[in-house]
């Protein structure tokens, strides 16, 4: 049984991507106890899917590696993975959450060998690489996991792989007879981090995303540049593997939009201008082949970003189209073709590119409809800041659309009010 | 002075907001951001001059002449492509409408645009018995061009004449009288009123 040792001088901290990795370390850096629940059977969260930052084009492992570090080195932070909390009670100062654990089937003693990968032969989607290629039925989700352990995928158990897999485990580590729990644990204040996940490019009807095998997702388009990626590395188009190197990004693929999302995304400006200077990171300068064409409603990169954004306009590889793109065919090669308008001149075009990356949108990764507890959001979902919510506060996406830099801000923010709660909990009780 | 005249004095140099007062669903105008996704998402593409993201900006820019005697308004079949996919959810084939029909009052519509002949005689058909005719209204479209071209196109469709006739889908004594509906005079009633209000409400708007 996993067992929590938490009073209503905890704070809970849901979601463990970087906002709640950052609330966590600086709420138990203070001095307070602290619990980390996470879905996912590793921390990170999306941050673990990029391959570089905007606007220092650094690699976000760094940063992330620096706040795992931080995680292990700091006392007082009980982490739980694959966790779900379903329900909350009580009031601020004292709440009770109901966590579900679902059952990793690997325990402590995994070294992280890989020898019950090498065994298992069943294979799935990988979700780390959004679907683009697939893991075996155990697996360590990506490089960096932590908990640097192995999962047992549940869809396996029963089946030889199991018993395969656990007969290969030399350190005793699998456990095929894990239960699901279900704990229960007090905490003084919530931090609610859980985040944003990609808009469901398929209700994109005009872009033809679930019919056009070269028509992906920024994130999946991040997730390409990974050396350990789904393609090595490599920008390949998924109908046939061959290298892109005439790449269309489109803008607002659904933000700012009444049938999608109505909100802007914030993100997906800057994050196709740092996509835009992975092609000459492949190409290099040489290759006249290699090209990008962003096409955009307005380029929304503010303050300091405007530099940013003035490095790619006079990049001669990249053009901007302003326009919004009607929609996409494809012609017998698989080549996605572009029909529009633009708006400067009002010029009719039909743009053939190899591949055409969806600057998708961010929309709260808890639907609006499931929050296992009383919380005030606004009308795209995400939550407001509001006294109706007692000592419960969000941090990063679940508060709004937010990059990373500011998504950590809100996170220390969190903290901040948090700790507030939990010592005017202590203050009052002498 | 004539009702365009009128509106010009109010107006003078706001024809945005000229549009937002007297066409239906012209207040919509303003929230346009140029995408130019309708543009992009019309079918008849090139086959007009000033798409609906082209006549939005020219009603910004004060455009009023060439606006309102575009052939463009009335081009538009109401497909609603780009109703669909405008990410403002302007309706824009209604503004369309509008600002046709408001051109056509103000006299400023394009003289010899065919869409715009063909309404004409499909209203004032369908006034006359409050049912549309459409033998009347076929023949009519057919001796559009004069007497001559009239012959050769109904020659040119004889044998689908003469199945329609099997089919009983044609009433060859609607040539004569045609019949009507039950309570014509109060339908043309109807009508007038209606127009006396429009007309009433655009009247005063110009003041």
């Amino acid at each position: 049984m996993t067992e929590v040792v938490a009073t209503n001088h905890t704070i809970l901290v849901v979601g463990a991507g970087i906002s709640g990795i950052t609330a966590a370390v600086e709420a138990a850096e203070t001095g307070n106890n602290v619990v980390l629940v996470e879905k996912r059977p590793y921390l990170g969260g999306r941050v673990s899917q990029l391959y570089k930052y905007f606007p220092k084009l650094c690699f976000p492992s760094c940063g992330l590696e620096i706040n795992q570090r931080r995680l292990s080195a700091q006392g007082g932070i009980s982490i739980l993975t694959m966790a779900e909390v379903t329900a909350v009670s009580g009031s601020e100062g004292n709440y009770s959450a109901t966590v579900k654990i679902s059952p990793r089937f690997v325990n402590e003693n995994c070294t992280a060998c890989g020898a019950c990968g090498d065994v298992v032969e069943a294979e799935f989607d990988n979700e780390h690489n959004y679907g683009l290629n697939k893991r075996k039925g155990a697996y360590l989700p990506y490089n960096m996991a932590k908990p640097q352990r192995y999962v047992i995928d549940p869809r396996i158990i029963g089946t030889d792989d199991a018993e395969k897999a656990k007969a290969a485990c030399k350190y005793a580590a699998i456990d095929l007879d894990m239960q699901e729990q279900t704990i229960e644990f007090k905490a003084g204040a919530i931090i609610w981090a859980t985040g944003w996940q990609p808009y469901d490019a398929n209700k994109i009807q005009p872009y033809g995303y679930d019919r056009y095998a070269n028509v992906i997702t920024s994130v999946e388009f991040e997730r390409m540049m990974d050396k350990f990626g789904p393609t090595g590395g490599k920008i390949l188009r998924p109908s046939d593997n061959a290298e892109a190197k005439d790449i269309a990004f489109i803008q607002c693929a659904g933000s700012r939009d009444r049938n999608h999302l109505k909100h802007c995304s914030r993100i997906c400006c800057m994050a196709t201008l740092k996509q835009s200077t992975y092609i000459t990171e492949q190409y290099g300068v040489d290759d006249a082949d290699a090209k990008g064409t962003i096409y955009y409603i307005d380029i929304r990169s503010i303050d300091r970003f405007e530099d940013f954004y003035r490095k790619v306009q006079n990049d001669p590889k990249i053009s901007f189209i302003r326009s919004k793109v009607a929609n996409i065919v494809q012609d017998k090669d698989q080549n996605p073709i572009l029909n529009g308008v633009d708006t400067e001149g009002y010029h009719r075009y039909e743009n053939r590119h190899d591949l055409v990356v969806l600057a998708i949108g961010m929309e709260p990764s808890v639907n609006k409809d499931s929050f296992p507890l009383e919380i005030v959001i606004n009308e795209h979902g995400f939550i407001e800041a509001d006294e109706a919510n007692g000592g419960i506060f969000a941090a990063g996406c679940a508060s709004d659309a937010l990059d990373v830099n500011r998504a950590v801000q809100t996170a220390t923010a969190a903290a901040l009010r948090a700790v507030q709660v939990v010592n005017r909990v202590a203050g009052s009780e002498g | 002075m004539s009702l365009n005249n009128a509106m010009l004095e109010k107006y003078r140099n706001n024809f945005l907001q000229e549009v937002a007062g007297n066409v239906e669903q012209g207040d919509w105008v303003k929230m346009c951001m140029q995408c130019g996704v309708c543009a992009g998402s019309c079918p008849l593409g090139d086959a007009w001059e000033h798409s609906p993201q082209k006549i939005f900006m020219m009603i910004r820019a004060n455009r009023r002449e060439q606006v309102l005697s575009s052939d463009s308004m009335w081009m538009c079949t109401s497909c609603y492509h780009c109703v669909v996919r405008c990410p403002r959810g302007l309706p824009i084939p209604h503004i369309m409408h509008g600002l046709a029909s408001y051109a056509k009052r103000l006299g400023l519509a394009p003289k010899s645009n065919p869409t715009l002949w063909f309404a004409e005689v499909f209203w004032n058909n369908m006034l006359k018995k409050g049912r549309v005719n459409e033998l009347k209204l076929g023949l009519s479209l057919y001796f559009k061009d004069g007497f001559a071209s009239g012959i050769k196109q109904a020659m040119a469709h004889q044998k689908l004449g003469i199945n329609m006739l099997k089919a009983k889908r044609m009433a060859p004594m609607d040539m004569f009288a045609g019949h009507a509906i039950k309570d014509i005079f109060g339908l043309h009633k109807m009508i007038r009123k209606a127009q006396e209000i429009e007309a009433a409400k655009l009247e005063a708007n110009s003041k």
